[in-house]
């Protein structure tokens, strides 16, 4: 139900009556309605669903996740080459 | 008793001669008389001159030529008329000059049918026609037959085109659909589901705006070097309607085969796969109209990536594929993250959906 | 500069997540994801065929486009043939069968049918013909309300007298709580929708997961977010703990958006809703709020006449309970393909039925 993908912020305006913002998606612009975000700013990246944003995106948050999966990445990879070692 | 003498006088009489109507097409466009004519002039007579097409016949006599006669046609009907990267009229030639070209034949000649609406802009229709001779004279090839209809307005989308062509092969040349042999391999030129994304940014309706360009073009004289440097291609298709999964589907069906794709390899401009993204469309299925999928022996790829490489229209080439021993007509692809689903043929329009 | 989508589609980092789920997984277990979008992106990488064995991944009732009951398919489809309307959708519904046809045999029959990406173009639509009265089908779960209400709002806003909305609000907490008080549920942990959560947050939650004893995870939607989500789902259930996490931290909060909220309370307010194949769920979605009655396309047209007939074959109630599985339905491939839809599961791209027939690993 929920099909929404993340964009940059690269122009804020009003448009009748309604806050609006020109996303970039990479490559590819949409105007998207911000009213739900009174505090999104220029610069900050959006999830966007049917022409409006939902939230804004951590990407602190994003880097952490990924952090978390790539220590898991390193470990698996330092866990095999000690059991060839040791085979 | 009336008098004769009372009768209004017809003489000096004048009717007002109709308005020259240059600036758009009417009906009396098509109705095959003066002002047929007077449009075939204003519009094409500047822009298409050979021959056949000179001599002012209802029919083009042309040379025939040793080998096998290879047919095509194909009707146009893309809205809007001008979308980035291409028109309807470019899309019209290369389309037909593509379809002759993966058999091996080389293009040669094409008609060019139209069905005008009532209203359209006579320039716009001039902007078409230029198009159309420039892809001809890149492409190598000749218009010698021509119609134009016009319908009331309502009735078509601006412009319908069609086109037929006609090319020849030599007979000993054998590259079809069923010809895909197990162990080969499968290349595609470029990137995928340019064109499909690009018009459809360029409808309006949904509101994008994007750098996104149709990959249009007459891939003829690719084939021809590729054909040079690798003799023996089992294959050659231009994945358009359906976009890339329908396409092998067709050809696993032909041929008989499993085909089996590597999701990372095959090649999609960012933009292009941010537009799909958004829309929830699969770049496997959105059409291409300026790239071919390749089926040959697998110790000849190298030898194709080099002569694809080299050309303007296959620099991004590469190997997306494989067809495998087994003996059942599907096309499997192996995800990014190494899962395998099945790839299925397009079913119905593909739509924007919010799920 | 891009947000780091791609890196959530990491093969390397999937499967160093993937055998972190293989080690923490003992036993068998089934799970509900309740998003069709989740649903589509584990079809769409094969992610099912990677799990753990005995792990069972059900596929629950988060498509707007199958729930949707029949009757407002058929309503949409009347309203949709009257010649002074246009009726604008998402292209998701056009598909689905009504009683007799659907939105685009309307369409091929002449009737003003057309696809937008957000109901604020149906909006500029009503604008640009002040002669036409322009009708929203407004479908969606708690993702899509806001920008349903926000089409109203701006309609509003801009004194328009021809812009309506033909209503098919749905919330997701009702459809889980009647699916775990059911007697035949086989659910054992959710994946809770991670969009839905970032307009509604996930308080909601808590109290379920708490009757039910059940672990509800927060999602998203990459590979890497699934994975993630399941895995965190499985250790709780290994541990018997029965909590609300968030595993998609980067777009949901526990509180979720306020202003969306806001936005949604303003124009809506709670009723009782029909689901297609499961029934009446009271208090289970949102039509309009009185003070925007007149934007209801249901008071506006009369629709009073429409007597909705379900197909007799199609099972898509025990699909979308997640009771059954499409590949055993009679029907499944022989009589109903995405061509010929006999139920919305076939008809939506992330419905069940749907992302088997196009993606299934049973032939594999």
């Amino acid at each position: 139900m929920c099909l929404a993908i993340p964009g940059k912020i690269t122009e804020i305006h009003t448009a009748n009556g309604m806050r609006m913002a020109k996303v970039d998606f990479g490559g590819v612009l949409r105007e998207t309605c911000l009213e739900a975000l009174p505090e999104a700013k220029l610069g900050d990246y959006v999830i966007v669903h049917a022409g409006f944003a939902l939230n804004t995106l951590s990407e602190k948050e994003a880097l952490e996740t990924l952090e978390i999966f790539r220590e898991m990445d390193a470990l698996a990879d330092a866990e095999s080459e000690l059991n060839e070692l040791s085979s | 008793m009336p008098n004769i003498s009372d009768a209004p006088s017809f003489a000096n009489a004048a009717c007002p001669m109709p308005l020259p109507h240059g600036a758009q097409v009417v009906m009396g466009h098509g109705s095959g008389g003066r002002m047929t004519r007077d449009l075939i002039q204003q519009v094409f007579e500047p822009l298409f001159s050979n021959p056949p097409l000179d001599a002012g016949n209802d029919f083009a006599a042309l040379p025939s030529l040793p080998g096998e006669l290879i047919l095509t046609t194909d009707s146009h009907v893309v809205s809007p008329l001008f979308f980035p990267g291409g028109d309807i009229g470019r899309l019209a030639v290369c389309g037909t000059v593509n379809d002759i070209a993966v058999s091996g034949a080389r293009p040669d000649y094409l008609t060019a049918g139209f069905i005008l609406e009532e209203g359209l802009p006579v320039e716009t229709l001039i902007r078409v026609a230029e198009s159309m001779k420039a892809a001809c004279e890149e492409a190598g090839v000749l218009i010698v037959a021509g119609d134009t209809k016009v319908v009331e307005k309502g009735r078509c989308d601006g412009m319908y085109i069609n086109t037929t062509g006609v090319g020849w092969k030599s007979a000993s040349l054998s590259i079809n659909g069923a010809n895909a042999k197990p162990g080969d391999v499968i290349l595609v030129t470029g990137t995928m589901a340019d064109h499909g994304m690009a018009v459809i940014s360029a409808r309006g309706e949904l509101a994008i705006e994007s750098e996104i360009q149709s990959d249009v073009a007459p891939l003829n004289n690719l084939i021809t070097e590729l054909l040079k440097a690798v003799p023996e291609v089992h294959v050659l298709r231009d994945p358009t309607r359906g976009g890339l999964a329908t396409t092998l589907n067709e050809i696993a069906s032909q041929s008989n085969c499993e085909i089996l794709l590597n999701e990372k390899a095959i090649p999609v401009a960012k933009p292009v796969r941010t537009c799909c993204e958004m829309l929830g469309f699969d770049p496997l299925y959105v059409a291409n109209e300026g790239k071919l999928v390749i089926i040959l022996p697998e110790e000849q790829s190298s030898a194709a990536l080099a002569a694809l490489h080299s050309h303007k229209y296959g620099r991004n080439s590469a190997v997306i594929g494989h067809i495998t021993n087994f003996r059942k007509p599907r096309v499997l692809l192996k995800t990014l993250i190494g899962g395998t689903r099945i790839l299925d043929m397009l079913s119905g329009e593909m739509l924007p959906r919010i799920c | 500069m891009s947000f780091p989508l791609e890196d959530f589609r990491d093969a390397r980092l999937v499967h160093a997540a993937l055998e972190e789920l293989n080690k923490v997984t003992t036993q068998p277990w089934v799970i509900m994801e309740i998003c069709g979008g989740q649903t589509h992106a584990i079809m769409q990488y094969g992610l099912d065929q990677l799990l753990p064995p005995g792990l069972e991944l059900v596929h629950g009732p988060g498509c707007p486009v199958c729930v949707t009951p029949l009757e407002l398919v058929d309503k949409a489809i009347a309203i949709a043939s009257r010649p002074e309307v246009i009726f604008c959708s998402f292209g998701d519904m056009l598909r689905v069968p009504g009683s007799n046809e659907d939105l685009f045999s309307v369409r091929a029959g002449g009737g003003s049918v057309r696809v937008v990406y957000s109901p604020l173009d149906a909006v500029k639509i009503a604008q640009e013909n002040p002669e036409k009265q322009v009708v929203f089908f407004a479908i969606g779960f708690e993702t899509t309300a806001p920008v349903n209400a926000a089409s109203v709002l701006q309609a509003n806003n801009l004194g328009l007298k021809n812009y309506s909305i033909l209503v098919s609000q749905v919330c997701v907490p009702p459809a889980m709580q009647a699916l775990l008080s059911s007697p035949d549920n086989r659910v054992q942990g959710f994946l809770a929708a991670g969009h839905v959560c970032s307009v509604m947050g996930y308080w909601e939650y808590l109290p379920l997961a708490a009757q039910y004893r059940i672990p509800i995870v927060v999602t998203g939607f990459e590979p890497l977010d699934l994975v993630r989500g399941i895995t965190q789902c499985v250790k709780q259930l290994e541990k018997h703990t029965f909590t609300v996490e968030n595993a998609y931290e980067r777009a949901v909060t526990e509180k979720g958006n306020q202003s969306a909220q806001g936005m949604i309370s303003q124009v809506y307010i709670p009723v009782d809703r029909n689901w297609r194949g499961i029934g009446m769920i009271p208090q289970s979605g949102w039509g309009l709020h009185p003070d925007f009655a007149r934007f209801d396309a249901e008071n506006r047209f009369d629709t009073s006449a429409i007597v909705a007939h379900e197909s007799e074959v199609c099972i898509a109630g025990e699909i979308l309970r997640g009771t059954k599985k499409p590949n055993q339905c009679p029907a499944f491939r022989v009589l109903c393909n995405p061509s010929k839809p006999l139920g919305a599961p076939m008809v939506s791209s992330e419905g069940a039925c749907s992302a088997y027939y196009r993606y299934s690993s049973d032939a594999v």
